[in-house]
């Protein structure tokens, strides 16, 4: 394996990071959205609010990570998606700041009626930027964006099976992921109704993203047809793998055991966007533009690697900190918690 | 798939997309600019309120830093999407910018991007760890937020210091990157100064809007301890940075002399190659190359620009460049007013410090008077202001370069004909949530006076009374 290999393993490993976490995220936000009117959904809502509370922002970074690492070192494989793509990111950019600030203000903010428009804000923009996201990710997999500066078609490129199908997609498996953490979340906060709520919900949505990723394997064949057979050679293991965990995570779910049913969950999804890095390999963007091709020159593939050790080093152990805190319920919001004090453990 | 309208699109709603670009940057980054100061010095600030609170056991300065650190979550928060934005902005208006550079200019972003993952990560670990954590481990928190503060302003600096100076890379002749040397692409020449001005910046604009806050209660009669320690922390933590941004400002403004011949040329309104050039405030250029209005002062720019020769410095003038490598007329105006603007201000902020530091000296107190208050609640949005004028300066008076000497910006821009629409919807969604922002930030101040320590209403915050003892200390 080489340096340019390297870095787009790197690439992956962000891109994984930003699915299960901040997709987690996003799908905290579809909850929030569905809740019902403000007295059914209060309590859901609250329980949402209090998980994502402080780990969002972090999230986020991975993000800025992904877009940082495919600027630097595949720089024309990201002016080529930039231009093409131009719509739908413009949509998620904005979608961005409209979740994050409405998500911020929505709690400081005291009436009622303007909770309410804040939280909608918050839970639209949480659906509609993954939907944008799984839409670029479909139009670089079907092959929509052609490289060497020309800007492929602006709405096709987009506004295709493929695409459609990786932003429901992703949609769903944030939604999907979402409900089983926060069956896990309900659970250490000893809130039973709450687990089973998230429960019926966890097993729906296994439901539904199972059922879009069978529909999707034909609509990738006649209309992705280098990622179709990727999929089925190179990536078939991962492709088995992720769905025995998803059928794995509802087994559980059904039955009850839900701690398992987390792990299974983050492997099915996981296992996807491998299953779609392998099955793209060695293109960057499929057939027009390999990694080898697009990779930058080697002081820039050391110095993105140095940085990524960096991060391994002095960043995991911190978000480690953050999440550890955050399971023990040392950083907790949660006003029905008593407050034992001081809290050491 | 398509339809007509999708079709027609294209045809009615073409407009050149550079000067949108311009804009759109423009705007993002002076909205995204104001938001930094109070990530990075805010942090610091309660990180000294805290300490006292801790050390000498003070419950005003208890209450202060956690009420800093709820508003900083709020802050944060907008910061954080509208630096998103900025990323997401890279590529859609200038990715044949990206495209050809990425592999230099991208490294210092990739550095940044450590920085803020601390930084996002310990924030979130000290703005919800009031309630449970113990008072030494929480305040060890908050220190990484302020070291990856730092970080991050001189590595994203860095990066707008390379488009100043672009270096550590060969090209090939097709124009190709072939090799990069991150160590100089980093610390390019431009580098040192540049980061450093900003970071003083950082410090002195946010120490000012703290103070202003509190110098405003203050006018209002709102003369308890409480404000008294907010305003003194976060004033002399300004206070300490804009004379000591005076000097840096002057060893930049040097740099720029000896190494951006263009922009200093801009800076100073020199339209022709002479020595013993006057400092003109005010003033314009014409289009025939001539200065009028303004109040010269003789013999001054030259004196600054290299005090060893004096009135004999020659400034090299504009029209010793090509005019397609220049800033335009209009961008030289621009450039000067800034330019006037920065260092007027900047002097006045740096006198009203040293107004403060000689009472210190004398009286052992700040000074109390009415017009030192009402000079201090302005200075917030003053110093906001100077530091909008330094990044016009720098911005404007690198035109028409992105890449000084290496790309133009009409090279670099995207082709895109829509951005005329994305420019006037990002402006239309940044109001608003400013406007929300400001709203939302009185809001809980006035809940934060009215109940005391209601803790419960803010995002992220601690929702309980912090720990027992402070909350009956507050109440009393
Ligand atoms: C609020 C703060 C503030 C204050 C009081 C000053 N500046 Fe400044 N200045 C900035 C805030 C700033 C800035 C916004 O931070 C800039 C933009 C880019 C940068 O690095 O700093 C800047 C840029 C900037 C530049 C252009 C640098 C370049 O393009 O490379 C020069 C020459 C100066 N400054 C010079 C001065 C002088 C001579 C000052 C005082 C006498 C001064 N500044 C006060
Ligand atoms: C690290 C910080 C920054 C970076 C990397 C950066 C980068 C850029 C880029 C790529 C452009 C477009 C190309 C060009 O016109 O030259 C631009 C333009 C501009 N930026 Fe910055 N910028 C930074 C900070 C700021 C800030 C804080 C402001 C605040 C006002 C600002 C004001 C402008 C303006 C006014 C322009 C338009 C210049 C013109 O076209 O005449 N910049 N900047
Ligand atoms: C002088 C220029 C800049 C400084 C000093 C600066 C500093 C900061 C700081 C301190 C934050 C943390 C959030 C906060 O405290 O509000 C932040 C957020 C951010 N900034 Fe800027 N920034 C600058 C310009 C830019 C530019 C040009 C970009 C474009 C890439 C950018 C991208 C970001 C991003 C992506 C975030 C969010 C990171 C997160 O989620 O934590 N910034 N910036």
């Amino acid at each position: 394996m080489n340096e340019a290999d390297l870095v787009a393993v790197v690439l992956f490993i962000g891109v994984t990071a930003y699915a299960l976490f901040g997709g987690a995220d996003f799908g905290a936000g579809f909850w929030d959205l569905i809740a019902g009117g403000p007295d059914r959904g209060e309590h859901p809502r609250a329980l949402v609010d209090h998980s994502i509370g402080p780990v969002w922002e972090a999230n986020h970074v991975w993000l800025i990570f992904c877009l940082v690492v495919l600027w630097t070192a595949f720089s024309e494989a990201f002016a080529s998606i930039m231009l093409t793509l131009f719509v739908p990111l413009t949509f998620a950019a904005l979608g961005i700041v409209l979740r994050g600030s409405s998500f911020a203000f929505r709690k400081s903010v005291l009436r009622t009626r303007d909770r309410r428009t804040f939280g909608a804000i918050f839970a639209v923009s949480s659906v509609l930027v993954p939907y944008c996201m799984g839409a670029v990710a479909g139009a670089i997999a079907s092959g929509r964006v052609p490289s060497g500066g020309k800007a492929g078609d602006a709405w096709d490129s987009w506004v295709n099976p493929t695409s459609i199908l990786g932003g429901v997609l992703a949609v769903a498996a944030c939604a999907y992921l979402a409900s089983v953490y926060l069956v896990w979340d309900a659970k250490r906060l000893e809130d039973s109704s709450m687990v089973e709520y998230f429960r019926r919900r966890a097993v729906a949505a296994a439901i539904v993203v199972g059922g879009i990723a069978f529909a999707g394997i034909f609509v990738l064949h006649s209309d992705a047809t280098y990622l179709f057979h990727g999929l089925t050679s190179r990536g078939l293991p991962l492709v088995i793998i992720s769905g025995l965990c998803g059928i794995g995570s509802l087994v559980l779910l059904v039955r009850d055991a839900h701690s398992g049913a987390r792990f299974l969950a983050i492997g099915a999804v996981a296992t996807v966007v491998w299953g779609w890095g392998v099955a793209q390999w060695p293109y960057i963007i499929p057939e027009s533009l390999k990694v080898e091709q697009a990779a930058a020159p080697s002081g820039t593939l050391t110095a993105v690697l140095v940085v990524f050790v960096l991060a391994a080093v002095l960043i995991l152990p911190s978000l480690g900190l953050l999440y550890v805190l955050d399971q023990k319920s040392l950083l907790s919001t949660d006003t029905s918690e008593a407050i034992p004090e001081p809290a050491a453990e | 798939m398509r339809c007509a309208v999708l079709d027609l699109a294209p045809v009615t709603l073409a407009v050149n997309p550079v000067p949108w670009a311009r804009s759109q940057m423009a705007f993002t980054l002076g909205a995204h600019i104001i938001l930094v100061p109070l990530g990075v010095a805010w942090a610091f600030m309660a990180l000294v309120a805290n300490y006292r609170a801790i050390k000498h056991n003070d419950r005003d300065a208890r209450v202060l830093a956690e009420r800093w650190s709820k508003y900083m979550a709020v802050t944060f928060a907008v910061g954080a999407v509208t630096g998103t934005v900025l990323t997401f902005e890279f590529g859609l208006l200038w990715p044949k910018f990206m495209g050809r550079f990425g592999a230099a200019y991208g490294i210092p972003f990739a550095v940044e991007g450590l920085f803020f993952f601390a930084e996002a990560i310990f924030i979130a670990i000290y703005i919800y760890g009031w309630k449970r954590l113990k008072p030494w481990p929480h305040f060890w928190t908050g220190v990484p937020i302020v070291i990856s503060g730092i970080g991050g302003t001189v590595s994203v600096v860095a990066a707008n210091a390379w488009m100043n100076e672009p270096s550590g890379f060969t090209l090939n002749r097709a124009g190709k990157i072939t090799s990069v040397d991150p160590w100089s692409v980093i610390f390019n020449k431009a580098m040192p100064l540049e980061a450093l001005h900003m970071l003083v910046a950082a410090y002195l604009v946010g120490g000012f809007l703290v103070a202003s806050v509190y110098a405003w209660g203050m006018l209002r009669g709102r003369r308890d301890r409480y404000h008294r320690i907010g305003f003194l922390i976060a004033f002399s933590v300004a206070a300490v940075a804009s004379p000591f941004q005076m000097l840096v400002g002057d060893t930049v403004a040097r740099w720029v002399y000896d190494n951006e011949p263009t922009k200093f040329a801009a800076i100073e309104l020199v339209p022709k190659t002479k020595s013993d050039v006057p400092e003109t405030l005010l003033g314009h250029l014409n289009s025939d190359g001539t200065v009028s209005g303004g109040i010269p002062i003789p013999g001054m720019a030259s004196i600054l620009s290299d005090p060893s020769t004096g009135t004999s410095t020659t400034i090299q003038g504009l029209d010793s460049f090509p005019a397609d490598s220049r800033p335009t007329t209009a961008q030289v105006n621009t450039v000067h007013l800034a330019w006037d603007v920065m260092i007027g201000l900047g002097t006045l902020l740096a006198l009203l410090s040293v107004w403060y530091g000689i009472s210190w000296l004398f009286r052992r107190d700040m000074p109390k008077s009415k017009l030192f208050l009402a000079l201090a609640a302005a200075a917030g949005v003053l110093s906001v202001i100077t530091m909008e004028a330094g990044w016009v300066v720098t911005e404007v008076g690198r035109q028409p370069w992105i890449a000084r000497n290496y790309l133009r910006v009409e090279d670099a821009a995207t082709a895109n004909q829509g951005v005329w629409i994305t420019f006037l919807v990002v402006v239309a969604i940044y109001l608003a949530v400013a406007a929300v922002l400001i709203l939302v930030l009185r809001n809980m101040s006035r809940r934060f006076r009215q109940t005391d320590l209601d803790e419960s209403d803010v995002p992220y915050g601690p929702r309980q009374p912090p720990s027992p003892h402070d909350a009956t200390a507050v109440k009393a």
